[in-house]
C-alpha cells in the first residue's frame, strides 16, 4: 500500500510534466492541424536555459532558492517562448496552406537542427544540477520502515502544473486571445476573415506552448537533476502520445492523457520492468486508439466531402 | 525567416533600403535573444566539482548575429532584385522541375546505365564503391518508403523497424538455424510485411496522423526490445559475425575452405577484396531494381490506382467500393517487406548489426528522402538518396556540424519547395482531353 502510494506521486509528478509538454502538442495540433515535431526539443531547450541559468546565478551569487528559482522561471520562460516563436516563424509559417506532410518534414528537420545546435554549442556530455531542493513530507511510514516521501519538488511540479492549468483556461476561455483560438481552431479562413490575426494567434499558440515546454523543461531539471540534449525526443514522443491517448486538440485531454502516461510508466517501472516501461506507454497508445479511436476526451471527427 | 511583407515589389520598383534594413535589423535583434543564452553561454564540467563552470562567449555571438544580418540582408535584395528583372515569371527550378517529365531524353536508364559501370569506372577504389552500396540501400529503401508515403499518401514515421526486423532475422536465422543470405533474403521480407500487417491492423483504420505517430512509437519498441531482450538479440552489443553472401556457393575469402573453390579461384582471378565490394554492389544494385520494376508494375495495377486514389481522396474512394482498409494494408506490407529485404542485405554487407544501426534519426533520413525527392517520383527519390548520402560523406571534415546542416537543408527545401525538388505528383493515368493533373 505505501509502496503503490509512492508510485502514485512518482506518477503524478512525471505525468504533470508530460502533460505540460502535451498541451503545447494539442493546442498547435487543434489550431493548425500539424504534429510540431521540434516541440519535444523545445523543451530540451527550456531545460538547458534553466541549467545555464541556475549556473548564472551560483556564479554571481545569488543563491536564495525562492529568488533563484523564480528568476530560472522567468529566464527560461522568456527564452524558450522565443525559439517557439522562432521556430513558428522560419520553419511553419512558409508551409501554411501546403500540402498536409510538408510542415511535418519542416518540423522534424528543425528537430535534428535544435538537438544538433545544442549538442555543439552546450556539448554532447550530459548536464548536472545539484539538487537545489531537497527533503519533502513523509507521508506514511509503513511497519517495515518504508516511508512514502512526497517530496518539495513533486509538490512545486504539481502545484505549478496546476496553477498554469487553471491560468491557461482562464486565457483559452475568458481573453479575447483565447477566442481567436478558438475560432482558429474551428474554422481559420472564415476567422480570418472575421478579422482575426489569423497569423498572430498561431504565433501566440505556439509561444503558450513554448512556456509551457519551458515550465517543463525546469522541473524536469530540478526533479531528476541531469539534462542532456537527446532529452527531447523521448519526451515529445510520450508527450505525444498523451495528447492522443487524451483526445488529440483537447486541452484537458492532453493533461489528462499526461497523467495517466505518467502513472502508467511508474507502476510499469516499479511493478514490472523498468526496461520495458516504454513499450508498455505505446502499447496502452495502440489499444486505446483500437477502442477509442478519438482518444478519451476528443470529439468525433465529422468527415465533411 | 523568410519574407511575406516584401514581396510585392512589382508596384515600387527600386529598393528601399531603408526598410530593408529595419528587416535585417529585426531579424539579427531575433537572433540576439536566441542565441545569447545558448551560444554566449557555455557550461562546461569543472573537475573535482559537482558543479558546472561557466565561460562566456560573447565574440561568437556577435559573428552569429552579423552573420544574420548580413546575410538576411543580401538574401532580401536578391529576392527583390530577382523579383523585380522578372516579375511574374515562373522561377528557374520551377521550369526546370517541370520539364524534366516533358523532356524525352531517358534521365531513369541514363542514371541505371551509370550505377551499372560504377564499380567498372572505380574499380581501384574500394572507398567509392562501399558509397555507392550505401546510396543504393537508401534508394532502395527511399523506394520501398515511397510506396506506403509517395503512393499510398501514409505517414509511416517508424519505416527503419521493418529494415531492422529484415536485418535481424537474417542475422538470427543464419545463428540459430545456419541459414544463408540468399534463403534468409524473402522470409526477412515475409517478417517484415508480417509485422506490417500485425502493425497497420489496428492503426490503419484511423485518421493519418495517428499512423505517423503509432509508426514513430513502433520504431522505438523494436529498439528497446532489440536492447533489452539480450538473449536473442544479444542486447545493446548486436549481433556480430553475419557471414557474407557467396556467389552461387562461391564464397569470397582469401583462403578456400577444404575441398571448395573461392570466388577467386574458381574464375582464376587474383583475390582482392573488392570483388566482394563489387559483388554487393551488384547484389543491392539488383534489389533496387527489382524494387523499381515492382513499384512501376504495382502502379499499373487496380491496387496501386487504389493508393493514388486513396492519396488523393479517401472519401471517393469509398463512395466507389474501394475498401480503404484493405488497401493501404497492402501498401503497409509491401513497403515494409521492401524494408525487410534491404535490412537483410544492410546485415549481409556490414556483417555486424546493433539496434545503434535502427534509430529514428534513419527513419527521418528515408522519410526525408522520399519528401526530398519529390514524392511519388522514382527518379526524385534516387536524386535525393544520392545528395543525402553523398553530400555528408563529401563534408567529412565537418563531421560535427553534419547532422545540423541536414537538419538545416531538410527544413530550407521544405520551405523552398514544399513538394520536393522534383515534385510531380502527376496521376499514373487520366483522360485523353484532360490538360494538366
Amino acid at each position: 500500500m505505501e509502496y503503490f502510494l509512492q508510485q502514485l506521486i512518482n506518477g503524478l509528478t512525471l505525468g504533470s510534466i508530460y502533460g505540460l509538454i502535451a498541451i503545447g502538442y494539442t493546442m498547435v495540433y487543434g489550431i493548425i492541424g500539424m504534429i510540431n515535431f521540434a516541440h519535444g526539443d523545445i523543451y530540451m531547450i527550456g531545460a538547458f536555459i534553466c541549467i545555464i541559468t541556475f549556473t548564472i546565478l551560483g556564479v554571481i551569487g545569488i543563491t536564495w532558492i525562492p529568488l533563484a528559482l523564480l528568476i530560472v522561471l522567468i529566464v527560461s520562460v522568456v527564452f524558450t517562448a522565443a525559439y517557439g516563436w522562432a521556430v513558428e516563424r522560419i520553419a511553419y509559417r512558409p508551409l501554411r496552406g501546403s500540402f498536409r506532410l510538408a510542415p511535418l518534414i519542416s518540423a522534424i528537420g528543425m528537430s535534428i537542427f535544435l538537438q544538433n545546435y545544442v549538442q555543439i554549442v552546450q556539448g554532447a556530455r550530459v548536464k548536472p544540477l545539484p539538487p537545489l531542493i531537497q527533503g519533502g513530507v513523509v507521508l506514511m511510514e509503513s511497519p517495515a520502515g518504508f516511508a512514502v516521501r512526497f517530496s518539495y519538488i513533486q509538490m512545486i511540479a504539481i502545484a505549478v502544473t496546476v496553477v498554469l492549468m487553471i491560468a491557461l483556461t482562464y486565457v483559452i476561455t475568458r481573453t479575447p486571445l483565447g477566442r481567436s483560438q478558438r475560432a482558429c481552431e474551428q474554422d481559420r479562413f472564415m476567422a480570418a476573415l472575421l478579422g482575426v490575426n489569423v497569423d498572430r494567434t498561431i504565433s501566440l499558440t505556439f509561444v503558450m506552448g513554448a512556456v509551457l515546454a519551458a515550465v517543463a523543461g525546469v522541473m524536469v531539471s530540478l526533479y531528476y537533476g541531469v539534462i542532456d540534449f537527446f532529452i527531447g525526443f523521448l519526451a515529445g514522443l510520450k508527450a505525444f502520445t498523451a495528447a492522443v491517448l487524451g483526445g488529440i486538440g483537447s486541452m484537458p485531454g492532453a493533461m489528462l492523457g499526461g497523467i495517466i502516461i505518467g502513472l502508467i510508466e511508474a507502476f510499469w517501472s516499479a511493478y514490472f520492468s523498468i526496461e520495458y516501461k516504454d513499450v508498455a506507454v505505446f502499447g496502452i497508445l495502440v489499444l486505446v486508439l483500437i477502442f477509442l479511436p478519438t482518444g478519451i476526451l476528443g470529439r468525433p471527427e465529422v468527415e465533411k466531402v | 525567416m523568410s519574407a511575406t511583407a516584401t514581396t510585392d515589389t512589382n508596384t515600387r520598383p527600386g529598393l528601399d533600403f531603408v526598410a530593408l534594413l529595419k528587416d535585417a535589423a529585426l531579424t539579427a535583434f531575433v537572433a540576439l535573444i536566441l542565441a545569447i543564452p545558448l551560444v554566449g553561454f557555455e557550461t562546461y564540467d569543472k573537475s573535482g566539482s559537482t558543479s558546472l563552470g561557466l565561460r562566456t562567449r560573447f565574440g561568437a555571438v556577435a559573428i552569429g548575429v552579423a552573420v544574420v544580418f548580413f546575410g538576411r540582408l543580401a538574401m532580401q535584395i536578391w529576392r527583390q532584385t530577382m523579383l523585380a528583372a522578372q516579375p511574374g515569371q515562373v522561377p528557374l527550378w520551377d521550369r526546370m522541375a517541370g520539364s524534366v517529365p516533358k523532356v524525352r531524353l531517358p534521365f531513369g536508364p541514363l542514371l541505371v546505365g551509370f550505377a551499372c559501370v560504377v564499380p567498372i569506372i572505380w574499380s581501384s577504389n574500394p572507398y567509392v564503391v562501399d558509397i555507392g552500396i550505401t546510396v543504393l540501400i537508401y534508394v532502395m529503401l527511399g523506394w520501398g518508403l515511397n510506396v506506403v508515403v509517395g503512393l499510398a499518401g501514409l505517414l509511416d514515421l517508424g519505416y527503419v523497424a521493418f529494415y531492422a526486423v529484415g536485418a535481424y532475422s537474417y542475422a538470427l536465422l543464419y545463428h540459430h538455424f545456419g541459414l544463408t543470405f540468399w534463403e534468409c533474403l524473402p522470409l526477412a521480407g515475409i517478417f517484415a510485411a508480417t509485422f506490417g500487417v500485425i502493425l497497420g491492423f489496428p492503426v490503419l483504420r484511423l485518421r493519418g496522423d495517428y499512423l505517423a505517430i503509432v509508426t514513430l512509437g513502433f520504431g522505438e519498441i523494436i529498439r528497446v526490445v532489440l536492447i533489452n531482450w539480450s538473449d536473442l538479440t544479444g542486447g545493446p552489443n548486436g549481433i556480430a559475425s553475419i557471414p557474407r553472401p557467396s556467389f552461387f556457393g562461391l564464397p569470397f575469402q582469401a583462403a578456400a575452405p577444404e575441398g571448395k573453390d573461392t570466388f577467386a579461384t574458381f574464375f582464376g582471378l587474383e583475390f582482392s577484396p573488392i570483388h566482394r565490394v563489387i559483388f554487393l554492389y551488384y547484389v543491392i544494385l539488383a534489389l533496387a531494381m527489382l524494387t523499381n520494376f515492382v513499384t512501376l508494375r504495382l502502379r499499373k495495377l487496380p491496387i496501386g490506382r487504389a493508393w493514388e486514389a486513396l492519396r488523393e481522396d479517401e472519401i471517393a474512394c469509398r463512395s466507389l467500393g474501394i475498401n480503404p482498409t484493405n488497401t493501404k494494408m497492402t501498401a503497409f506490407a509491401i513497403g515494409a517487406s521492401l524494408g525487410g529485404f534491404a535490412g537483410a542485405f544492410f546485415a549481409t554487407r556490414q556483417g555486424f548489426i546493433s539496434p545503434e544501426s535502427f534509430t529514428f534519426i534513419e527513419s527521418a533520413i528515408i522519410l526525408a528522402i522520399v519528401v526530398l525527392g519529390g514524392m511519388g517520383s522514382q527518379l526524385g527519390v534516387a536524386l535525393a538518396a544520392v545528395a543525402l548520402v553523398v553530400l555528408p560523406e563529401l563534408g567529412r571534415e565537418f563531421a560535427q556540424f553534419r547532422m545540423l546542416i541536414f537538419g538545416a537543408v531538410m527544413v530550407i527545401i521544405m520551405v523552398w519547395r514544399p513538394h520536393g525538388l522534383l515534385a510531380h505528383r502527376e496521376p499514373s493515368i487520366k483522360l485523353k482531353a484532360g490538360k494538366g493533373g
